[in-house]
Parts: structure tokens; C-alpha cells; sequence
């Protein structure tokens, strides 16, 4: 399903206003328990290490910017919530070897790519979690366009790329035994990086999103059972990998898309990893009203203050405007504007209308009533209502009968977003996970 | 609307915790929802915008697309009346006074007893109210016959909402179709107000007329089991529903406009309404193969306009709680509730309207046929392993 919404970025990458404070935040990488190596006022390159995977060791997170460790926010219980580091004006690297990935042999690789910090990008399914260096995983899947609503075009991002992307998939090449998998969008002109890529297979995805889920290209083309694990990584990481190899050094430079209704300006920005948005979201300028902005997508991102940092992981910052205000009799309304899968509002009238959503609930929550809704806007061979039922009730043996290595939150985003029974499918999913990991991993 | 949404938050702070009258919070709140959809908005993770529908916008289309049957219900119950008072020329609006007359306490005291259960299950149990009932109390009157008491249908629905719904934890958790429990309470707790000939036409005399002698007030079915064939309505006639039975279920026109709202809009299950005329429709072929009575000589379509058939496959077995949940369970349920149906009909003497029972008996075998269609999910996915396992062994 499509959802059209305005706010779209216009094509055209500007260098973002220079953030002088980046953030890493240890929460955006899933039962990752952080063990720091520095402490405030340490000055750091591109590249050192800034924390360790207190339960798997060999995966340090280092700082994407050069600079001076200026804060380390913690939460409740003394949870590391963000390192800020407050970056040179020129950032200076940590120097690693330049080498080139064909000549190494697959330990180097993995300890290259440990050591360097560049490791956590590539992350795997089950659990949707940094990939385990330990095992090595049957296929590496690389989704080559995003069909998220307002989603960054990554063949836009891409066009401009070098070798850089060649460098990384020949790295990735050496980590597994199987295949990599770089799925496109079933389109006549797909950006040359991913048209000329060697040594992957190529797959051409068509159809409305979540096609460009990775978690449905893996479940169609090479599904995870028990036991497996299939790794996943983003195409824009890709080429910082290559970029390790080829320069020898850590530079999580990315593009990222400032969209969203609220946004007066939406574009296109190049910057760095756990960049700071507060910059950025001035030079694209706020609409007046009360905002709610997110890190990532609108179905599946997390919410940032004002002046909050970029997720690990995302490439789309969004600002849409808040719902929190009552709607008489809003439910019984014609609704010639509002947003449903449903022809239950005359809004089916116009189907090409861009729509411009609020964080709204329209409604509240309710036991699951209505049913087949959630198998409209799911296309795995999985019972999503069975799956989410066996959750609630922490039934694992059930679970992995159901299907829970194949999917993390982001799979669920579309049934939550249709749910009627407002049901919060994607933090029952990530509790399900939560279990099923506790007890196995 | 800004004086009244002032009001209510003037009013709110004494039901919530803490408050006054904090115990009667789901009351506050259900008519608060009712009034207003809530400023509640998304979590800070997840999904941060939502689909506009909600619960009471579904349910409300639903009691929309019974609309024209209700319509056609009260026209039919007055047009009824006349003619069983020999009153042949009795006008549109007549009929509809008649019938108005009769049917909207049958609506009011529904709505009335259930939702004061409900009220009172939400105020003890501390819950939210849930709109289930809006739809079930605009079914209940509808597959009422016209002469039952008030006071039944009171208690038949209060029996329905507790025993059909809430001692399985409320809306969303029932096992049964809440309307077709209070249906099948009040045919076995009291037949002769349920069935006969007695019932379905309302021949009371106000202005003294007297009845016309020898006037039949069965059922359709209920002549075809009889062995009447000839008193059975033609397909025309049963399509357009001006012939005797519960209130709003005998006109198919009136069921299929309900049958498109309901289907263009994406609330009712295509594929459970689809697959119940098709069992249904074999059944009666099959039947018509043997062709040993009245009732199986029936042809399949004329089968389909009789009786509750279409009202039961449009309203009532697409009920997404009772009802098979899954996609290919939905085509069984529905199967064989058509199949059941002519079945019952055909060989039960005692009750000739076979869709309540066949749909109360399939809501009781959903979950297993949801039980074997998700098995087979299971396997599919265990196969899957198996060239894996073998490659390592």
C-alpha cells in the first residue's frame, strides 16, 4: 500500500549547515549493553572506539566525527543515552590500512571491519540486531530502494557514487558463503552503481511498499528458519565500507532527506552519521504549529527533540504535525480528507491525493475485532494476528512456528498503521523478539 | 462544538482517578468518545501516523448498511398487518406507521437493555465501552418476529451481551454471534413465541376489524415444510421481501444494498458472504438431484431469497469475531455455513429456518477451522528447513 503524503524532498543534495555536535546513542542498537572507552573531555578521531558491546566484545561503536567528548547523557538506571562529541572543523581520521578486500581472507576482513567501528552496519535477521562476527550467515541482502512514504530515492542518493560501492560488496562477498542479494525496484533505469554491481545477484522488486521492506525481499527470496541467519545492510553503508578499504579510514559520511509536511524547504542534505538536526531543520524551515519530528520513517522511526541527533541507522529525518487535539464527532464525519485503506470515508473519492497526516490515533485502542485487514497490507506467508496473539500470550514455542526469526518491527508498521483496534503491533513484535533472544541467544 | 468540548473538561477531572466520581469513568468516557474523537495521538516509536478508521466508524457503517433492511422490516410489518386484515389497499405510509409503530420499541428496548449491560460490565470490570453493541443491537430487533414480547426481547438481549459476550471478556473475545444468541435464547426458551404460524404477522385488531378467516401467518419455509408448495412466494416475490418472517430479514434486495455498503467499503468479508451462497446454492442443487419433498425440490436460487438466508450471509456470518479469522478459513466457514443451512432446512421438521443454527454451529467450529488452516502454515514453514537439515546431515 501507498500512502501519499506531501512533504517530499526536491532533488538536490546541499551540504548540511555544519552540525557542530554529533551524537552516538547506544540505544539505537538493539540488546547492545555499552561498555565505554572514554570518558568526558577525551578528544577523539574518526574511527576511535567510544564503546563496546558488553555481550559480544569484539563489536566496538567509534565516533564518526573527530572532536572533543563534551557529554554523556545518561537516562533512568544510569542507561548511556547519547555520547556528544563536539566535532573539529576538519575532521581528522583515524588512519586504518588501505587494502584491497579481494586480497584478504575473511578474518581480516571481519576484523577490519570490528575494529574500525564500520561493523555495526551491517546488522541481521533474526532479531534485527548487529550481526553476530561469530557466524556466518547464509546470504547478505542489500535493499536498493526505500518505499517507505516521504522515503529518500536511493537511486538519487546513489547516481553520484564511485567504485566506493564495488569495494563494499567484495568485502561483504568474503563474509558469506552464499549469495549477495541487491534488490532494486523493478524500474527501466536503475541507478548504473546497482545495474553494473558485480558478484551479486541482481534482483528486480516490484510493487507497492512494503516492497522495499528487506525484511519481505528476504522472506521471499531467501527466508530465515531457526538457526539461520540472514545479515542486511543499507546501500549508502555499503560504500562506507568500500571507502575503509579503498581510503583507510572510518568516514560515515551519508545523504539524508529532510521531508515531511512541515517542512517549508524539503531536500536532500549530505552529512554524517548521529548528526545533530538542528541545522538542518532551520535552514529547511518549520511550519508554525506544534511538531513532531522523527528520525527515520514515518511508519516505523523514532521520535527526536528539536534538537536531537539522526539514528544509527536512518536516512530521512521527518517533520509532520502533532494530532493531539479533539475532533467532534470526527468518527461519523464524511472525511473527504482524511487517509484510510478503507472506503469508509469519502476520501476514496480522490485516490491521488497527497495527504497530509498528523500523529492523530483516530480512535482508541481496542481488542483485535476486525479481521483480514492486517493480511491486505502484509505480504508474507505468515498469520500476522496469530503471530502478534502468540506474543501476547509468550508462547515461543508458537512464536517460532509463526514465524518470528522472519520479521522485525518494521514489517508490522503497515498493519499498525491500518489497524483499526489501534493496536501497537510493532512494540508487540520487538517484545516477542525480546523473548525469543533472552531465551536463545 | 468549543462550549461543549469545554464542558467535558470541566467536567472530566471529577472521573478520573481520584475523582468524585471516579467509578463511573467508562460512562464519562464512552460518551466523551462518542462525541469527540480524542486528541490521543502515536507513541514516539513505531508507526507516528495512523489510517482514520476506527472501531465506532466501522461499526456505525455497519448499522448504516442494515438501514434499508430495517426500512423495508417496518413498510413490510404494517403491509403485512393489512393484508391479514383484509385490507388490501392500505397505503405506503400506512404500512410504514404500522410498522413504525410496532418496531421501533423493538430497536429502542434492545439498545436500551444492551447497552445498559454493557455500561454496567464496564463500570465493574473498569474497562473501556466498546462499541460491539451498536451493531448488535440494531441486528437483534431485526431478526426478531414481530409479535414477540418486549420484555423478551429485553431479556434475551441482556442474556446475549452476558452470556454471549461478556463472560468471554467482552468485545472482540465472544465465541458466538451476540445477536443470534439472543435469537437462539429466546427459540429455546420460549418456542411459541419463536416459531409457528403465530408470529411472524402482527394481527391484532385495534380498530375491530377481524382477521380473514383461514389466513396463514407462516413462514415460507414454514409452508414448504408443511408440503405447500404452492403457497410458497415466487423467487421475485421472496427477492423483493413482501412475505412473512423476522423483521428485516426477508427482503434480499434490502440485504444485498447492505451487502454492497458493506462490501465497497471494505468492512464486510467478500469472501465468507461469497462462499456461503455458493455452499448454500450446492446444497439445494444437490438436494434437487433427490427431490424427495417440498423443501428439496426448492431450486438453489429460490433457496438463496428465501427465509434469513441472505440477511445471515451478509450480516451475520460475516461477524469478524465469531467468524473464521483467517483468509482460507473464511471460505470454509462460509461454505459451510450455506451448506448447513439448506441441510437444516431440509431435515429439520421442527425448524425450518436453517441459518441461525448453521451459523451458530459453524461460529463454534471457527477456531478450529482457523486451528487447521494455520497448522497448515506451519508445516509449509517446517518444510522449508528440511533440505537445509539434510544438506548438513
Amino acid at each position: 500500500m501507498n500512502i501519499k503524503l506531501t512533504g517530499e524532498a526536491t532533488k538536490s543534495v546541499l551540504d548540511m549547515p555544519i552540525a557542530e555536535i554529533f551524537a552516538i546513542k547506544p540505544l539505537d542498537f538493539i540488546g547492545l549493553t555499552p561498555k565505554l572507552l572514554i570518558k568526558k573531555g577525551d578528544t577523539v578521531l574518526a574511527g576511535t572506539p567510544l564503546f563496546y558491546n558488553k555481550n559480544n566484545e569484539a563489536v566496538t561503536l567509534c565516533s564518526p566525527v573527530s572532536g572533543e567528548v563534551v557529554e554523556i547523557l545518561r537516562g533512568e538506571k544510569r542507561v548511556i543515552l547519547e555520547i556528544k562529541i563536539l566535532a573539529d572543523r576538519e575532521i581528522k581520521y583515524f588512519p586504518f590500512h588501505k587494502s584491497n578486500p579481494n586480497d584478504l581472507n575473511r578474518e581480516e576482513i571481519v576484523e577490519l571491519l570490528l575494529k574500525s567501528g564500520v561493523w555495526p552496519f551491517i546488522r541481521q535477521r533474526p532479531y534485527g540486531i548487529i550481526a553476530n562476527p561469530c557466524e556466518i550467515p547464509k546470504s547478505i541482502f542489500i535493499s536498493a530502494f526505500d518505499s517507505n512514504p516521504l522515503a529518500p530515492d536511493t537511486n538519487f542518493i546513489m547516481s553520484d557514487s564511485d567504485t566506493h560501492f564495488q569495494t563494499g560488496l567484495d568485502a561483504l562477498k568474503k563474509l558469506t558463503d552464499g549469495k549477495i542479494h541487491l534488490n532494486v525496484r523493478d524500474d527501466p533505469t536503475p541507478a548504473s552503481i546497482f545495474a553494473n554491481a558485480k558478484g551479486v545477484q541482481l534482483n528486480k522488486i516490484s510493487g507497492p511498499h512494503p516492497a522495499g521492506n528487506v525484511g519481505v525481499q528476504i522472506h521471499h527470496i531467501d527466508p530465515v528458519n531457526k538457526g539461520e541467519a540472514v545479515w542486511y545492510i543499507n546501500p549508502q553503508d555499503v560504500l562506507i565500507i568500500g571507502k575503509l578499504f579503498k581510503e583507510g579510514k572510518f568516514d560515515a559520511t551519508r545523504v539524508v532527506a529532510l521531508t515531511g509536511s512541515q517542512i517549508n524547504a524539503p531536500k536532500y542534505y549530505k552529512t554524517i552519521v548521529g548528526t545533530s538536526i538542528k541545522n538542518s531543520i532551520a535552514d529547511g524551515g518549520l511550519k508554525k504549529g506544534e511538531n513532531r519530528i522523527i528520525s527515520g520513517s514515518i511508519l516505523s522511526g523514532n521520535q527526536i527533540p528539536a534538537d536531537g541527533y539522526l539514528g544509527f541507522y536512518d536516512s530521512q529525518i521527518t517533520v509532520i504535525p502533532e494530532g493531539n487535539e479533539f475532533e467532534f464527532m470526527g468518527w461519523l464525519k464524511p472525511g473527504f480528507n482524511k487517509f484510510s485503506i478503507s472506503r469508509t470515508f469519502f476520501s476514496w473519492l480522490s485516490p491521488n491525493k497527497k495527504h497530509d497526516l498528523n500523529t492523530n490515533l483516530h480512535g482508541e485502542e481496542r481488542p483485535f475485532v476486525i479481521t483480514g485487514e492486517y493480511e491486505k497490507v502484509f505480504p508474507m506467508d505468515i498469520y500476522p494476528v496469530h503471530l502478534l496473539k502468540s506474543i501476547l500470550i509468550e508462547d515461543i514455542d508458537m512464536m517460532e512456528k509463526l514465524g518470528i526469526y522472519e520479521v522485525v518491527e518494521e514489517d508490522f508498521a503497515l498493519c499498525e498503521f491500518v489497524c483499526t483496534s489501534k493496536i501497537k503491533s510493532q512494540d508487540i513484535i520487538r517484545h516477542g523478539l525480546d523473548i525469543v533472544r533472552k531465551e536463545f541467544c | 462544538m468549543k462550549p461543549l468540548r469545554k464542558l467535558l473538561n470541566k467536567i472530566k477531572p471529577s472521573f478520573k482517578k481520584g475523582g468524585k466520581l471516579e467509578k463511573l469513568f467508562p460512562a464519562f468516557d464512552a460518551i466523551e468518545t462518542f462525541l469527540f474523537v480524542p486528541d490521543h495521538t502515536t507513541a514516539s516509536k513505531g508507526a507516528h501516523v495512523r489510517d482514520a478508521i476506527d472501531l465506532k466508524r466501522t461499526m456505525i457503517l455497519v448499522v448504516l448498511s442494515l438501514i434499508p433492511c430495517l426500512l423495508f422490516g417496518m413498510w413490510n410489518v404494517g403491509y403485512q398487518h393489512y393484508q391479514a386484515l383484509g385490507i388490501m389497499d392500505s397505503s405506503l405510509l400506512d404500512n410504514f406507521v404500522f410498522g413504525s409503530i410496532k418496531v421501533v420499541p423493538l430497536v429502542l428496548v434492545s439498545y436500551g437493555a444492551g447497552l445498559s449491560t454493557e455500561f454496567i460490565f464496564a463500570i465493574i470490570r473498569k474497562h473501556t465501552i466498546n462499541e460491539g453493541f451498536l451493531v448488535s443491537g440494531m441486528l437483534i430487533p431485526l431478526i426478531m418476529p414481530i409479535d414477540v414480547p418486549l420484555w423478551m426481547v429485553a431479556v434475551s438481549t441482556i442474556f446475549a451481551v452476558i452470556i454471549g459476550k461478556e463472560v468471554f471478556g467482552g468485545t472482540g473475545m465472544n465465541i458466538l454471534n451476540p445477536a443470534l444468541t439472543a435469537r437462539a435464547f429466546l427459540f429455546f426458551a420460549y418456542p411459541s413465541k419463536m416459531s409457528g404460524n403465530e408470529v411472524w404477522i402482527n394481527t391484532s385488531t385495534v380498530k375491530g376489524q377481524a382477521v380473514v378467516d383461514a389466513y396463514s401467518g407462516a413462514t415460507p419455509l414454514g409452508d414448504a415444510a408443511a408440503g405447500l408448495a404452492d403457497k410458497i412466494p415466487s423467487v421475485m416475490e421472496a427477492f423483493i421481501g413482501a412475505i412473512p418472517g423476522s423483521v428485516g430479514e426477508t427482503s434480499t434486495i434490502a440485504c444485498l444494498i447492505g451487502a454492497a455498503i458493506l462490501l465497497y467499503t471494505g468492512i464486510g468479508s467478500w469472501r465468507i458472504m461469497s462462499s456461503v451462497f455458493v455452499g448454500g446454492f450446492l446444497m439445494a442443487l444437490i438436494f434437487n438431484w433427490f427431490g424427495l419433498n417440498t423443501l428439496m425440490q426448492i431450486a438453489p436460487l429460490h433457496h438463496l431469497v428465501l427465509g434469513g438466508f441472505a440477511f445471515g450471509a451478509v450480516f451475520m456470518a460475516t461477524d469478524p469475531v465469531s467468524a473464521a479469522q483467517t483468509n482460507n478459513g473464511k471460505y470454509i466457514y462460509g461454505f459451510l455455513i450455506g451448506m448447513l443451512a439448506i441441510l437444516f432446512r431440509v431435515f429439520n421438521p421442527a425448524y425450518p429456518e436453517g441459518m441461525m443454527l448453521a451459523i451458530l454451529f459453524m461460529n463454534v467450529m471457527a477456531p478450529l477451522i482457523d486451528h487447521y488452516v494455520v497448522a497448515a502454515n506451519i508445516n509449509r514453514r517446517l518444510k522449508r528447513v528440511k533440505p537445509i537439515q539434510n544438506q548438513n546431515g
